[in-house]
């Protein structure tokens, strides 16, 4: 008999998550609730006696000082909605129950699914309607939950039935021969129906594969079943489709691409990866000694310095995250982790970053089915990230949020991760890895279950509103973090020899890249340890399920390897070895599921090849008149979404465990303003540190990606120098990261075309601006469908309607600054300071927030045709003599103004600092219409804010000759902002705190 | 003597995470620092004799699932067999900080009023915000306590990074002994008054913590757990207005949190060894 174990507060005790979500109750569906307590329930698969269960309440589950135990009946309320995981959903709290009530009650307890965990939520003064919708909309997921929704006299005496919570499967593996001889439309209904996400020409390859007489012989001789000659087994296809999937193989990206220009010039492209991102890398590889590696493990490696190099990997995760935003967020953070883990002979993630892309949180119109509301994702992926990182004592140094209805469909979720190791791991250098023949194949951590089943297929392809659920998997950082402590623990005692995560395509990925070293492997997936009976052969072997990696292990120490893990609580369990056959070999049992020749595997598929034309779009330009209050439209674009402080989410991250936070998050006079780039020491008693920006601007797209690429690229780098690093060169250190997020649905029209062209366009500026600038990328990553597909009712009628977001590339860039203490932050500093403008400015309003922000009050789209360009050489030069003068302390604070323009950086920098400026306008260095909207919010790239002690300015201005540059103002002990215009009046005179508020406002509380 | 170095474990594992700092931070302050797993602890308890300092570290233990520090402070009750409450019997010292805090109190080695080492009292629930914060917070020490970690500490900037340390006692007059015999080590106070912050007074108070109790000690003054991270300024430059202070001449040669990690080395250096 199961029991249910139901803890409550006692009575006058607050409940903060119970009024809180009273408040968000209001805000969001606009219920009014007259209150809402919260109840946690744990209901036990064991036969436990009245004592035991006594004592467990007393021991573990109730706190004695503000809690109790209770009965469903107990207490006030109309409403009772509990929630739990559906069967099968990774319950981490689960566990840790299972395991601490196991150890107490001295009894066997499944550790998968022993103990559910459930919460109650108890409310009155509301209708039945009205608790459905709040069980629907705002505390379950389908997708991952049930939710019980039942009013106070449904619940009996003994309270509220217990769910069956058997998986109800059988056991019986099966392995299906799939015939590949059948039609085309055959194929490729085998390819649709399995989420394999293979082309007819790669279904061809693997139909000719199955067919060669020599493999059919060979098959045969190593004793194969008969009905799977000629044919191949679910297991095979499964696994060359996560081989081959996009996601794996990045198709498009190495694909051959026929590019046409908007004059007709046609080129082909070898590759965009290849020639654009790959090939300045290398070029710049051989002048910077301390580029390690890029590109080619599961991270980039680069070599800081005083015996330590640093791995540095960015992933999105936004498939699953529209699904089921926390599981989807939480497992993308936890899945870069094991990136980190994964390169060389595994680093120790040390700092995280985020950046999301979403739609407009207060969206007010219906829905599209399937769809969650864009506040939900919001929350979602910001509580499942800020779990993850703070879980597992990795300090937060960078995130951002990026708003636009076209994200509400598809959110876009970045998650990364930089990591340190020794450069020497027992006197080997430590990038370098290799599985040997005869090394165990090891697989550490986790279980598999059927979640995550065909992910990496199922990012490859559009969401739409029947996506499989299976796809959604829920992270568990504190099983991660043991096998990561562990493994870093066995790593430094040389009891391995590889290692790699098991992320997407699961083992069939992990084994199969690992398996190339030797050149195959034979595996038994019965051996593997499952979360719960009835998984099929096929979903063992490709099941994403989390928190594992594989490690290759000499038979010597094996012995060594699993009893450490033992001591460390973590499982480990060796599958089989690496061979040299050539062959990949899976068995189950006795009987061989798969046997797969490995250079069909990894080398038998033909390149894509892709179609691309460029045509420009000639927008009507904006006409309008310049507001006559520039002060409150200042207000007003500071209060702009993608311009506001997000505080109340990013203080939800631990940005400071290890101690190592110089520049964090938050600056200024209250530490409450977002900072221009984040500084972390590389190691205690260290003076070097890192610095950590980003560039993003998907509006650009709209206009022109090349534009767009190059904007974030000068932005990444802008940030990081203003906070007080160079430019790099062969002794100092900056480095990119790149990751695209597109938006190519069909690649055989006219739209796919174009979009193909946006894409070859974004890459050719990266190539040009990383060879103009000399940074180099040594990682990234790619997305290619990020596309909505769905139906939406207008007037009565279905109609189908797609959805792309705009294309966006995040630029992430990673500097050393050889001393922190000389770290510069972008608040001003002291009154009397002088204020300089670098850089300039033209009317460069394409795609602005300011249009946007006109378009707005007149409601219609206006983004205008005059994007913002970049001049790398300028750029170079400016940025090269601001880094020196910031290097010999002249300079009191630096600002990169982005959106928004110099308007909203005065602003930003004054109330920092709690000081006021006044600046003129006519000073500025400006080409353009002469307007004070357009100087005050042209986002021109290459610029920055600067403040300079009186005293300094002229060896400052000595320092910036040759550059363009002006002093266009001075710190004021006044809180007022004070601007003059062209016309030699003042157009702005704001308090600051005023301006303030207005920029913390927007999503205060949200 | 003076050159001898106390030692201090910190045991680790099953997510705590504060190990690094920890270690490092007893190193400045003059002492050697193991960072152990704590299955290794708990099969040779015996190793705690060797040891001066033990340092409850913070993190997730768990995961804080079912309550911050709960299946941790079982886990150190029930499987090092009293070995803690030996150490503190021994005249030794005990630190925990945050996730180290909330276990010490699940545990009942704090208030431990009548040196009731076992027995829960007083616990830490989840902050009336709601949500897990990192913010830095303004701290006074009591200077009447017998607290041995907070000595000449006075007032002090520190990051709180948690979503579980309003500090709540049970029935009785237990908030009263505190009070009574100075356990309440230290407080959160309001930066413009400088004084001891209101319980409402968010976010100088960051949780709600009865009486703004940020820091609690038991009656001998040597066990004792805070809240906010000592350990995440050891660097006269963790502190957010670092560039500030320099400019004001006030920059400290190394990270003001690093006076905590010295008393309780100070104490063992002069008492234990």
């Amino acid at each position: 008999m199961p029991s249910r174990i139901i803890v409550g507060f006692r009575d006058g005790e607050s409940d903060p998550l119970g009024s809180s979500l009273e408040k968000t109750i209001r805000n969001f569906l606009g219920i009014n609730a007259e209150s809402v307590r919260t109840r946690r329930v744990y209901t036990i698969y064991a036969d436990l006696g009245r004592e035991e269960i006594e004592s467990l309440e007393k021991d573990l589950f109730v706190d004695p000082v503000t809690e109790c135990s209770v009965r469903d009946i107990d207490g006030r309320f109309d409403w009772l909605i509990e929630v739990e995981y559906k069967p099968g959903v990774t319950n981490p709290v689960g566990k840790t129950a299972a395991e601490a009530v196991s150890r107490m009650v001295n009894k066997e307890i499944d550790i998968e699914g022993g103990v559910s965990t459930s919460l109650q939520y108890l409310i009155s003064g509301i209708g039945r309607g009205e608790a459905q919708a709040i069980a629907a909309r705002l505390l379950s997921n389908q997708v991952i939950e049930n939710a019980r929704v039942l009013g106070r006299e449904e619940i009996g005496a003994d309270g509220i039935p217990i769910l069956q919570q058997d998986m109800g499967m059988e056991h019986r593996p099966e392995v299906k021969a799939v015939d590949l001889a059948v039609s085309d439309e055959k194929l490729m209904e085998i390819s649709r129906n399995g989420v394999l996400a293979l082309s007819l020409a790669e279904m061809k390859v693997i139909q000719k594969y199955s067919q060669y007489g020599s493999v059919i012989k060979e098959r045969e001789s190593i004793g194969m079943d008969s009905q799977f000659l000629g044919k191949l087994t679910d297991v095979e296809l499964e696994v060359v489709a996560q081989t081959q999937s996009e996601h794996c193989k990045h198709k498009i990206f190495n694909g051959i691409v026929n590019y046409a220009e908007q004059n007709g010039v046609v080129e082909v492209i070898d590759g965009l990866f290849g020639t654009c991102i790959k090939a300045p890398a290398r070029e710049l590889m051989g002048r910077y000694k301390w580029i390690i590696s890029a590109f080619d493990d599961n991270a980039g490696i680069v070599d800081v310095g005083g015996g330590i190099v640093v791995a540095d990997k960015i992933e999105t995760h936004n498939a699953p995250s529209a699904l089921d935003p926390y599981g989807g967020a939480i497992t993308g953070i936890l899945g870069v982790n094991r990136d980190i883990l994964g390169a060389g002979i595994g680093a120790r993630p040390m700092f995280n970053v985020f950046g999301y892309c979403f739609g407009d949180p207060f969206h007010s119109k219906a829905l599209m089915g399937g769809v969650l509301h864009p506040a939900r994702i919001r929350n979602g992926v910001h509580r499942g990230v800020i779990d993850g990182g703070n879980q597992s004592g990795i300090a937060l140094m960078d995130g951002f949020e990026v708003f636009d209805e076209r994200f509400g469909f598809r959110p876009l979720v970045y998650c990364g991760t930089i990591g340190t190791m020794p450069k020497t791991v027992n006197a080997r250098q430590s990038d370098l890895k290799k599985a040997m023949p005869g090394d165990l194949a090891v697989m550490v951590g986790g279980r598999i279950g059927k979640d995550g089943i065909h992910g990496a297929t199922f990012s490859s392809a559009e969401l739409n509103k029947d996506s499989p659920v299976q796809a959604v998997q829920i992270g568990d950082s504190i099983t991660q973090k043991k096998m990561l402590d562990f493994l870093i623990e066995a790593r430094d005692r040389g009891l391995y020899s590889s290692i790699t995560d098991n992320g997407a395509g699961g083992l069939s990925s992990s084994i199969g890249e690992m398996a190339k070293d030797t050149n195959g492997c034979i595996i038994d997936l019965k051996k593997a340890p499952l979360k719960y009976r009835g998984l099929m052969p096929w979903e063992i072997i490709v099941s994403e399920s989390q928190e594992r990696m594989t490690v290759a292990v000499d038979p010597s120490k094996i012995g060594e390897f699993t009893e450490l893990a033992g001591l460390r609580g973590v499982e480990a369990t060796a599958l089989g070895r690496f061979t040299d056959s050539g062959r990949f070999h899976a068995m189950y049992g006795d009987m061989t599921v798969a046997y797969l020749d490995m250079d069909f595997m990894h080398k038998g598929f033909p390149r894509m090849e892709l179609v691309a034309r460029w045509k420009e779009v000639a927008r009507e330009e904006p006409r309008f008149l310049q507001p006559d209050d520039l002060g409150s439209v200042l207000e007003c674009m500071l209060a702009r979404l993608n311009i506001c402080s997000k505080e109340y989410k990013m203080r939800q991250y631990d940005h400071e465990v290890k101690g190592l936070s110089i520049v964090k998050p938050f600056v200024g006079k209250q530490a409450d303003v977002s900072s221009d780039a984040t500084v972390a020491l590389l190691g205690y008693a260290r003076k070097d540190g890192l610095v950590v920006s980003h560039g993003i601007n998907p509006h650009y797209s709209d206009i022109d990606t090349y534009w767009m690429a190059a904007s974030v690229i000068d932005e990444a780098i802008r940030r990081a120098i203003a906070t007080g690093c160079k430019l790099p060169d062969e002794d100092n250190i900056m480095y990119a990261l790149d990751n695209f997020c597109w938006n190519l649905s069909s690649l055989d029209s006219d739209d796919g075309h174009f979009k193909m062209a946006q894409l070859v366009r974004a890459n050719k500026a990266l190539a040009e601006y990383c060879r103009a600038f000399k940074v180099p990328c040594i990682s990234g990553k790619d997305s290619m469908k990020n596309v909505w597909r769905g139906e939406e009712t207008i007037d009565g009628k279905t109609v189908e309607k797609t959805i792309s977001i705009p294309p966006t590339l995040l630029f992430s860039v990673r500097a050393r600054i050889e001393d922190v203490s000389k770290a510069v932050t972008m608040d001003v500093k002291n009154d009397g300071d002088a204020v300089y403008v670098l850089g300039e400015t033209y009317d460069e309003l394409g795609a602005s927030e300011y249009f946007a922000y006109v378009g707005e009050k007149a409601a219609e789209k206006m983004v205008g045709n005059n994007v913002p360009k970049v001049d790398a050489v300028k750029a170079i030069k400016t940025y090269s003599a601001l880094s020196a003068a910031i290097e010999k302390g002249l300079v009191s604070s630096a600002h990169t103004p982005t959106l928004g323009g110099l308007g909203v950086a005065m602003a930003q920098s004054a109330f920092a600092g709690g000081y006021g400026i006044e600046a003129d306008l006519r000073k500025v260095p400006y080409l353009g219409e002469r307007r004070d909207d357009y100087i005050l919010f042209s986002q021109s790239n290459s610029r920055f804010i600067v403040t300079v002690p009186s005293t300094k300015c002229s060896e400052f201005e000595g320092m910036m000759d040759g550059t363009a540059y002006a002093r266009i103002g001075t710190v004021t002990r006044s809180t007022r902002l004070k601007v003059t215009g062209l016309g030699g009046t003042v157009v702005i005179d704001s308090d600051i705190q005023a301006l303030k508020e207005s920029w913390k406002g927007t999503l205060e509380g949200m | 003597m003076a050159d001898k170095r106390p030692r201090v474990l910190v045991p680790t594992g099953y997510g705590l995470n504060c190990e690094e700092e920890t270690a490092y931070g007893y190193r400045l302050a003059g002492a050697d620092a193991d960072i152990v797993h704590i299955n290794d602890v708990i099969s040779s308890p015996k190793m705690l004799e060797d040891y001066h300092i033990l340092a409850l570290i913070g993190g997730f233990a768990d995961g804080d699932h079912i309550a911050s520090g709960k299946v941790h402070a079982n886990r150190l009750k029930y499987r090092l067999g009293g070995a803690i409450e030996e150490f503190i019997e021994n005249g030794k010292l005990v630190i925990g900080v945050c996730n180290g805090f909330q276990t010490m109190v699940k545990y009942g080695l704090l208030p431990a009023i009548d040196n009731r080492y076992r027995t829960e009292t007083v616990t830490l629930t989840y902050n009336d915000s709601g949500k897990f914060e990192d913010r830095w917070v303004h701290l006074l020490a009591n200077s009447d306590s017998k607290c041995v970690w907070t000595r000449n500490v006075g007032a002090i900037s520190l990051p709180v990074r948690h979503g579980e340390g309003k500090l709540r006692a049970g029935s009785g007059d237990v908030m009263e002994t505190i009070v009574e015999e100075k356990l309440d080590a230290l407080h959160y106070i309001n930066p413009h008054t400088q004084e001891i912050a209101k319980e409402s007074d968010y976010p100088y108070n960051p949780n709600g913590s009865a009486m703004s109790i940020a820091g609690l000690c038991d009656p001998t003054g040597r066990v004792f757990g805070m809240m906010p991270h000592w350990e995440a300024y050891l660097s006269p430059y963790n502190h957010p207005l670092w560039q500030r202070l320099r400019a004001a001449g006030k920059l400290p040669e190394q990270g003001l949190g690093l006076k905590i990690g010295m008393n309780g080395v100070e104490y063992a250096r002069e008492k234990l060894l």
